[in-house]
């Protein structure tokens, strides 16, 4: 017991030093580089599905640092198709960051404060282990080999790397869409180790219409003949075409009729007129297009299938016989939910549904609703009265916290 | 929805409302409005202070601002939360707001083990006298809107409110009528008096 404890301090410092030392690499270089965490066969991550999985890695970043007390750590859960590169240059497309809006020195995840971890889900493609990662009774990629693996499954993996950093307990887990899905898991099952949770643009459940988008972008993919069962990567093919179309459709859902109508309106793409044909006459098609087109270079066609299908399964109140409060019995976690007005994929509606259940636990919460015409999509775009919430919320919860306010912003504080 | 437009004599009967709370305990601030209360019981009774706000402008004001408050309607909302959830349930200035301020009341004893609720008095003189010399519904400093825009759709006298709380069989624990200026009334003012003199006024209840 006691060499155990001196073990796990041991592997804290270690992390800590690590962590500081990558700090400074990355400041000099910016690199895109990912940090890893190999879990060897030994260590097996049990899943939903009844198997196990071992052995796995997870691809992670990190910004900020780790205070002396481990007590500023914040876990960012991306959405969907996002990745591990919050506030880095992306190393496939060169694009910024997905989250420089929020995460960054004196943005309302502030980098000068907290001490940031973003890992690539379980499943993913871009580092951690999912159906491109070779399959170790085979040698050749997963494939649909890979188990279907759930939210729950992802977060018990973020766990294990949360463990490994030497974190007893998360400051913060944030998170967008399927990202909000795995702060509201994460708060549930683990909410001892979560001092507040911000779930954004998400909801407790997949409703009945985001099954059916994802069925109809899975089908996509399926039905692309270079798709070959799954097996693609061994005939060094790509379903380009069925992944696009679904990136296509999935992106619809993304926006709001009234955001299409403001940004391309029945605009013509490079014309005067109608064409007669099937070209993308319209900008709005021009746009999906491109979209969809340059998804493919950076996702992995079955890392989409499963991750669609991990937020289909989603559902926190039937894994708590039907009464989503009981997910939360007891929480001490500090909760700030925020919802969109435009947003038809997680409607407010459904953000409600896990305020009033939190508030039949009676939590600390706070619930604001955003109005915006930019849909589902508003979590990653310019939306100040997001950033006022979360870095309002965050300030207050650090000052309870006792977490010590960056040397630039202490006079604000006070 | 904080609907007493006067905000220096709000902020004094705020205060003598605050006095009310004992520090350290839990609190929900029904219609918090801008979050000018929760503020004062956070900064000087270190209360776990939450706030229910039908305006989201105000609510989306409240959490920039560090406090817990969510969006809901006090007719609707309250009866999401378990009993006792909270040490004081408060209702400042926003039951004469409300479609059912009977439920509402009701729903706020049964949440909190304590209700505390200030309200403005309808059975001031200076109200008493425009109807009866102008024939007109009453528009006073603290009461500023019309009838027909008026947010206040359920006034009593402190009369009216003793009444109520009699009803529903609460204990009222103590209670202070407040001047224009939202100060307390002298002491020695007789209970008649405090209806017609008292501006607004402040209850603290408990069930029976």
């Amino acid at each position: 017991m006691g060499l155990l404890a001196f073990k796990a301090r041991m592997i804290q410092v270690e992390q800590k030093t690590k962590g500081t030392a990558h700090k400074e690499h990355r400041a000099s270089e910016r690199d895109a580089d990912s940090l890893f965490v190999h879990f060897p066969e030994n260590e097996p991550l049990e899943l939903d599905c009844g198997t196990s999985l071992s052995p796995f890695t997870l691809a992670y970043q990190t910004y900020g640092t780790l205070n002396e007390d481990a007590t500023n750590a914040i876990l960012v859960c991306h959405a969907l198709t996002g990745d591990q590169h919050v506030a880095n240059p992306h190393p496939v497309t060169g694009k910024p960051g997905w989250w420089e809006t929020m995460v960054g020195p004196g943005k309302p995840i502030n980098t000068d404060r907290y001490f940031i971890i973003c890992a690539n889900h379980l499943g993913g493609c871009l580092g951690s282990t999912g159906p491109t990662a070779p399959n170790p009774a085979t040698g050749k990629p997963y494939g649909l080999d890979f188990p279907v693996i759930t939210i729950a499954d992802m977060v018990r993996a973020q766990a294990r790397l949360i463990d490994y950093l030497g974190i007893d307990q998360l400051f913060s887990v944030v998170g967008g869409s399927m990202g909000g899905m795995q702060v509201l898991e994460w708060a549930s099952t683990l909410g001892s180790r979560v001092f507040t949770a911000i779930p954004i643009a998400t909801g407790a459940r997949h409703s009945s219409q985001n099954i059916a988008f994802h069925e109809v972008g899975r089908q996509a993919v399926m039905a692309d003949p270079d798709w070959r069962s799954g097996r693609y990567l061994d005939e060094g093919k790509q379903p380009r075409k069925g992944l696009a179309v679904a990136r296509m459709a999935a992106h619809i859902t993304y926006l709001s009729d009234e955001a299409l109508h403001r940004k391309f309106g029945r605009n013509l793409q490079d014309r005067e007129e109608i064409t007669f044909g099937f070209d993308a006459d319209f900008q709005v098609e021009s746009y999906l297009r491109h979209q969809g087109y340059t998804f493919v270079d950076r996702f992995d066609a079955n890392s989409y299938l499963f991750m669609t299908r991990a937020m289909d399964y989603f559902d926190l109140a039937a894994d708590h016989g039907g009464e989503l409060a009981k997910a939360f019995e007891a929480t001490n976690t500090r909760f700030c939910c925020v919802s969109f007005t435009s947003d038809w994929l997680f409607p407010t509606e459904e953000m409600r549904a896990v305020v009033q259940a939190l508030n039949a636990v009676a939590a600390n919460v706070s619930f604001v609703e955003i109005e915006t015409d930019n849909g589902h999509d508003s979590f990653l775009l310019n939306e100040p009265e997001l950033f006022d919430a979360v870095s309002g919320f965050l300030s207050a919860a650090a000052r309870t916290r006792g977490l010590s306010a960056p040397a630039q912003t202490r006079d604000e504080e006070v | 929805m904080n609907v007493n437009s006067n905000s220096q004599s709000t902020r004094v009967d705020l205060l003598l409302l605050a006095d009310m709370v004992k520090p350290g305990t839990r609190v929900l601030d029904v219609g918090c409005g801008d979050g000018a209360l929760l503020r004062i019981l956070a900064e000087t009774r270190d209360v776990d202070a939450r706030g229910i706000e039908i305006v989201q402008s105000n609510v989306n004001q409240c959490v920039a601002a560090g406090l817990s408050v969510v969006q809901g309607d006090a007719d609707t909302d309250l009866i999401n939360y378990p009993d006792n959830a909270f040490e004081y349930a408060i209702l400042s200035q926003t039951i004469q707001a409300t479609r059912r301020p009977f439920d509402v009341l009701e729903q706020l004893l049964r949440i909190g083990k304590s209700a505390i609720v200030s309200f403005p008095n309808f059975g001031h003189w200076r109200i008493r006298s425009q109807i009866m010399f102008r024939g007109r519904m009453p528009v006073t400093q603290n009461l500023s809107y019309d009838w027909y825009d008026t947010p206040n759709i359920h006034f009593c006298t402190i009369k009216d409110f003793i009444a109520m709380c009699e009803e529903l069989e609460a204990k009222v624990v103590s209670s202070v009528a407040l001047n224009a200026q939202g100060q307390r009334l002298g002491l020695k003012i007789p209970f008649p008096m405090q209806n017609l003199l008292g501006q607004q006024a402040i209850f603290q209840l408990s069930r029976g």
